[in-house]
């Protein structure tokens, strides 16, 4: 279990994202914040324009650095967009990139529910109390690094795998190409000219 | 095309198949078949003497058919490698008694039926699918009458016969009678978007297919007449609506409307077509010398095979599925997989060319730095805990963990090799895994935050990140609307999804709960969500034994494509909430907490658990 941060006091900062009105127009994202404010172990909620954009996340960074935000959970689309971003953004500020959580307000929220905005603000204030009681109990992480083989294996020798491992030839990296018939070229070695230049295939 | 052929960081395996691909992004581990040619390729020369002494004529696929080839033979004049091959399906063989002629002229010796199957195994960093697409056959679309009529051709085959080094040598001619048509009609759409048959989507390329194939004739032959019948003529890209242009300046008449039959004049191979013409609303009849079906292009059969070798993902026009359709639109889901070409949907060879080379781009981004780091979702066993009962070494798909029943020892996780689906984690009866970024801890206290409030009208979700969690946001970028109660709670696999998170929910208040993963076969950790599927069998039928409505649990398989099928899920676990009354909840607690009071619980789940174990 995680106990080893009991010696720490936890210093939560929700940011909730407006995406423009992609949030904004269903979920009424300042009520979210201040709800968020509201709840154990949160130090700072904000809203924020666009919270992938350089202010948006100047704004947590300089939460981090200034008011010892611990931390983060973000409220805006969904994390397997942008939770590299919110990472980095995290790193760059000192913070252990895993004490991120993230909660979806926009593809699983405010998109689907777009005709019952209070419904969705309920939602939306349902999945930021997750985002937290989950934040409390995050612990830095650290990432294992593995070589890697510098070998490409391209899948069809048609005329997207040949450029594709023409490409990774010249690089310089190893690249065996697999195709299945007899020559590689595929279809589009069957055509004669090709448009709209009019120039030949092969 | 010869640029491959000699490049020397390229290794070249042709008539091959990849049979097996295990491992991970960075360190893939690939099974080939290469079959064999019977013909040695670096000692064939491509002279061509063996070809003169074959007795056996096939139809030669490459020209459609419309020419013969010999059952020793270059598939095409430039192919690479560009030595000769044995078609040993229709080879009579090499005893010299019934044949052997073409190993005796060959005078470099290089034929040699002795020569077998390989398989080739090698370590690859990344993988590029550019598996390509196949072209619809339109025997299906009778009322063109493509299999009746000799002159009703399809544009693969006009292509064929106007290439120079097609089997007319680039003359148009009509197969009833060897003449140049003087009046050549093309029908647009043939297997595209069509509700009937065929498919629905835009094939995307033959638009602008049938407008150079229509200035290609103009430039040919200036007196035939050409016309195009369409639904709307798709020339959006760079360039194209300037060829679209020329095309009817050169007197090619484009006509709105699909015919609804082709008919015949026996007498004169001529064809008939009548149709609407949907521009003036008049019933019209179209006769022309030759007919060319713009058929569509679809995803290969055995798109299935690679998709399930590697846990891809298609759309539900059949081809592959991009990580992100704007952002990651080379990426599969699957990191350090990416796709090119026709694999990823119908293009044409500019796009194809493009997305290529920015599946290059992603692959040598992974592999220049020499080394990456991987997401630090791993499992850890606790060794104080671990009562060394084994299951969690069976149930890891990855092999991850290492167990010897003898020695007694803890089990122990194999950190680089763990994928981090959880599954040991969610099997442990003595809960001694932590499955690291998504522990126990945490998936409880969001299932707490979810039911804290008005928990009769919540759903309670489990999702696995890469379909169902991805399906749902399919959903939301798709704009589909549903029942606003879901609560999603996102895992990596269906697999980490533990027993008791579940009856957690329940004796929270929970009216429903739901645990989504990959479909079986497509799940990202090999086949975790079998687990998944074992471990819901057993806790409905612990939901009978307790007499709750084992229906209140339910196991829905939803793809990162089927948007609609996550919102219909949604309206169905909603129609499901609505049955169960505070009473019912109530009594669930009950009688959750009265089986939570035995202590034989966790002893009891073990024992029951192993006869289960000897999975194949």
């Amino acid at each position: 279990m995680n106990r080893t941060s009991k010696q720490e006091e936890i210093r939560i900062g929700v940011y909730v994202c407006q995406c423009g009105l992609n949030i904004a127009a269903t979920v009424d994202c300042a009520a979210v914040a201040a709800y968020a404010g509201g709840l154990d172990g949160v130090a700072v909620a904000r809203t924020s324009a666009y919270l992938c954009s350089e202010p948006g996340q100047q704004l947590i960074k300089n939460d981090i650095a200034e008011k010892g935000v611990n931390r983060v959970v973000i409220g805006s689309c969904t994390p397997r967009l942008h939770e590299p971003t919110f990472r980095k953004c995290l790193a760059d500020a000192g913070l252990n990139p895993y004490l991120l959580d993230m909660a979806n307000l926009r593809e699983q929220c405010s998109w689907v529910h777009a005709g019952d905005p209070q419904a969705a603000t309920a939602k939306a204030r349902d999945l930021i109390r997750a985002g937290v009681a989950r934040a409390r109990l995050l612990q830095p992480r650290r990432e294992l690094s593995v070589p890697v083989t510098n070998r490409a294996l391209v899948i069809g020798g048609g005329v997207a795998g040949i450029q594709a491992a023409l490409d990774l030839a010249d690089s310089g990296c190893k690249v065996v190409l697999v195709e299945k018939q007899p020559s590689i070229g595929g279809i589009m070695a069957r055509l004669d000219k090709t448009f709209p230049t009019m120039d030949c295939s092969i | 095309m010869s640029d491959a052929g000699r490049h020397p960081n390229i290794e070249l395996l042709t008539l091959s198949e990849v049979k097996e691909v295990t491992g991970h992004v960075g360190n893939f581990h690939v099974r080939v078949l290469k079959r064999t040619r019977y013909v040695r390729e670096s000692e064939c020369t491509s002279c061509g003497d063996c070809v003169a002494v074959c007795p056996v004529v096939v139809p030669d696929e490459f020209n459609m058919g419309l020419s013969s080839r010999r059952a020793i033979y270059s598939p095409f004049p430039q192919a690479i490698p560009s030595s000769y091959v044995v078609d040993i399906e229709s080879c009579l063989g090499h005893n010299p008694i019934i044949c052997g002629k073409c190993r005796e002229k060959c005078e470099k010796n290089c034929i040699d039926f002795n020569m077998s199957d390989e398989i080739l195994e090698f370590d690859v960093g990344t993988i590029i699918v550019a598996t390509g697409m196949e072209v619809y056959d339109p025997t299906e679309l009778d009322e063109y009458s493509y299999t009746k009529f000799p002159n009703v051709l399809t544009s693969m085959e006009l292509e064929r016969l106007i290439n120079a080094g097609g089997p007319t040598g680039g003359e148009v001619q009509r197969l009833t009678d060897k003449r140049v048509p003087d009046a050549v009609s093309f029908i647009q759409c043939v297997g595209s978007r069509s509700f009937k048959t065929g498919h629905r989507y835009c094939s995307n390329i033959c638009c602008m297919n049938t407008i150079k194939s229509t200035i290609m004739l103009k430039e040919h032959y200036p007196e035939t007449e050409v016309k195009v019948f369409y639904i709307d003529i798709r020339a959006f890209g760079k360039g194209f609506e300037d060829l679209f242009q020329r095309s009817k300046q050169l007197g090619v008449r484009f006509i709105r409307g699909l015919p609804g039959s082709v008919k015949e004049d026996a007498a004169t191979g001529d064809l008939v077509l009548t149709v609407e013409n949907t521009a003036t609303n008049q019933l019209e009849k179209h006769r022309a010398g030759m007919v060319v079906l713009a058929t569509g292009v679809h995803a290969p059969e055995d798109m299935h095979v690679l998709q399930e070798m590697m846990a891809l993902q298609k759309t539900a026009d059949g081809f592959y599925l991009e990580a992100h359709p704007k952002l990651q639109p080379v990426d599969a889901a699957t990191r350090g997989i990416f796709f090119c070409g026709c694999a990823e949907g119908p293009k044409d060879v500019k796009e194809s060319v493009t997305q290529a080379s920015a599946a290059a781009a992603r692959a040598m981004r992974l592999m220049t730095p020499g080394e990456l780091t991987v997401e630090s979702i791993t499992a850890e066993i606790n060794p104080e805990a671990c009562t060394a009962c084994g299951i969690c070494a069976r149930v890891c798909p990855y092999h991850a963990i290492q167990f010897d029943k003898r020695s007694g020892q803890p089990a122990r996780v194999t950190t680089a090799a763990c994928a981090g689906c959880g599954t040991c984690a969610a099997e442990c009866p003595s809960n001694a895994i932590e499955m690291h970024h998504f522990t126990d801890a945490q998936i409880t206290a969001q299932v707490d935050a979810v039911l804290s409030e008005d928990a009769m009208n919540r759903i309670v979700v489990f999702a696995c990140n890469w379909c169902s969690y991805a399906g749902a946001d399919f959903a939301g970028v798709s704009r589909l609307q549903y029942p606003p109660n879901a609560r999603l709670i996102r895992t990596m696999c269906s697999g980490r999804v533990r027993e008791d998170f579940v009856w957690h929910a329940f004796e929270k208040g929970a009216p429903v709960v739901l645990v989504s993963g990959c479909h079986i076969g497509d799940c990202h950790y090999i086949d975790a969500n079998h687990w998944t599927e074992k471990r819901l069998q057993r806790m409905w039928k612990k939901m009978e034994t307790l007499g709750l409505r084992k229906e209140r649990l339910q196991l829905e398989w939803v793809s990162a494509a089927e948007a609609t099928r996550w919102r219909d899920v949604m309206e169905q676990m909603e129609q499901l909430r609505k049955t169960v009354t505070p009473k019912e909840v109530a009594e669930t607690r009950k009688a959750l907490a009265q089986q939570a009071g035995k202590p034989a619980k966790r002893t009891a789940r073990k024992k029951e658990a192993k006869p289960a174990g000897q999975p194949t």
